[in-house]
């Protein structure tokens, strides 16, 4: 019950948590950065798609695709947790559930990103 | 979680028809949202088959009439009935509004529905509660600060200065902005909300002000400020065309100038 909270009590909560410009400035960042990687992405698969297993090795292996693949991948990722992040703040209300929702999202955004950038590197570094 | 449904004793039932008094010129039925929360019955729908031709113009003219001549339960704000005071916000035909200054020809459609604002409290049938909403605008000091001693006149402005005041200073606090904000319903506790956010940016960009850093640190806050995804729902719905989307985005701008 806060029904003998004043307004102003309620209204002010608990104060500003003075951060949140660097969330919103890496959102818009990471968003400008992902438009000419992604186009360069689906370039990349378009040619891989035409190509065999051996061409598509030899292509990873090339340090600017692998550079570029991991830049993709984890900016990608990054983007991915800053947005559901955002979703869950605005829709889930419960505490635990929030927090539960909140990590489960870094762990598996975190874990995701770290296998597939693993995956890129052991491809081009010559473990495949 | 998001409410997704209204719960129980909130969903809105059939309620009783008005039919056109006899001898009515032309009619408009108008549908409207009743409730007393101090009973013990669910909401309702009352539909009015009202005279328009016997009335004025605009929506609060027909809901006057109804009082008047049909039914004199029903419960609204009213006050300047011209687009100054915001007493009379409400959603009409699907939209916040002033009855005010939204005619009722304006409203397609043999049916015109008319319910409080959404997603507050209900006092009684279209009179919302907005405690808290006066509660966010005052939260935000919408007042002078200042620490240099007062001059012996006033405090000068340029013309130029006062110009960046335009679009911000008309808002009458009518909460059209704010109840149509997706993000203040999901979170209207902590969110501020388009209309105190206007108001903030209003004193953070008035040249006489001395606290804008201050004010800027108390609105850097993931929820009282960046809970705005620039849905536009309150400059959509604006009576006054004001554009508080712009006034945040302008805070933003505010927060990233002074970090980069």
């Amino acid at each position: 019950m806060d029904n003998y909270r004043t307004p102003l009590s309620r209204a002010r909560g608990l104060g500003s948590a003075k951060h949140g410009v660097g969330h919103w400035i890496s959102e818009r960042i990471s968003a400008v950065a992902l438009v000419p990687l992604t186009l360069w992405a689906v370039f990349g698969a378009l040619q891989l798609g035409a190509g065999d297993y051996d061409f598509a090795v030899a292509w990873i292996s090339q340090i600017h695709n692998a550079v570029l693949m991991v830049l993709t991948i984890a900016i990608g990722f990054w983007h991915m947790h800053a947005g559901l992040r955002v979703v869950v703040e605005d829709y889930v209300h419960t505490a635990l559930g929030k927090a539960a929702l909140l990590i489960l999202n870094l762990f598996v955004c975190g874990l995701a990103g770290a296998l597939a950038i693993f995956s890129i590197l052991k491809v081009a570094l010559g473990g495949a | 979680m998001v409410e997704l449904a209204l719960p129980k004793n909130s969903r809105i039932q059939k309620g009783r028809h008005w039919p056109a008094p006899a001898g009515s010129g032309k009619t408009k039925t108008f549908k409207v949202y009743r409730y007393d929360p101090e009973g013990t019955q669910n909401p309702r729908w009352d539909t009015y088959e009202v005279d328009v031709a016997a009335c004025g113009p605009m929506v609060l003219d027909v809901l006057i009439h109804i009082k008047n001549t049909m039914d004199p339960t029903l419960a609204f704000r009213r006050s300047c009935r011209e687009g100054v005071c915001g007493s009379c916000a409400m959603n009409i035909g699907g939209r916040n509004t002033l009855a005010c200054t939204h005619g009722w020809e304006e409203v397609p459609g043999r049916e015109c529905a008319i319910s409080p604002l959404p997603h507050m409290p209900v006092v009684k049938d279209l009179v919302p509660d907005l405690t808290l909403f006066y509660a966010q605008y005052a939260s935000v000091e919408p007042w002078l600060h200042t620490e240099t001693p007062e001059p012996q006149k006033e405090w000068i402005q340029s013309p130029q200065d006062r110009e960046k005041l335009d679009g911000l200073y008309e808002c009458i606090l009518c909460a059209c902005c704010t109840t149509s904000c997706p993000s203040y319903w999901w979170n209207g506790e902590k969110y501020l909300g388009p209309a105190a956010l206007l108001h903030a940016y209003r004193w953070l960009i008035d040249s006489r002000d001395e606290a804008t850093g201050e004010r800027l640190d108390d609105l850097e806050d993931p929820f009282k400020l960046y809970r705005c995804h620039t849905i536009m729902n309150c400059a959509q719905v604006c009576p006054k065309g004001l554009n508080p989307a712009k006034a945040i985005a302008e805070v933003k701008k505010m927060l990233v100038d002074r970090v980069v």
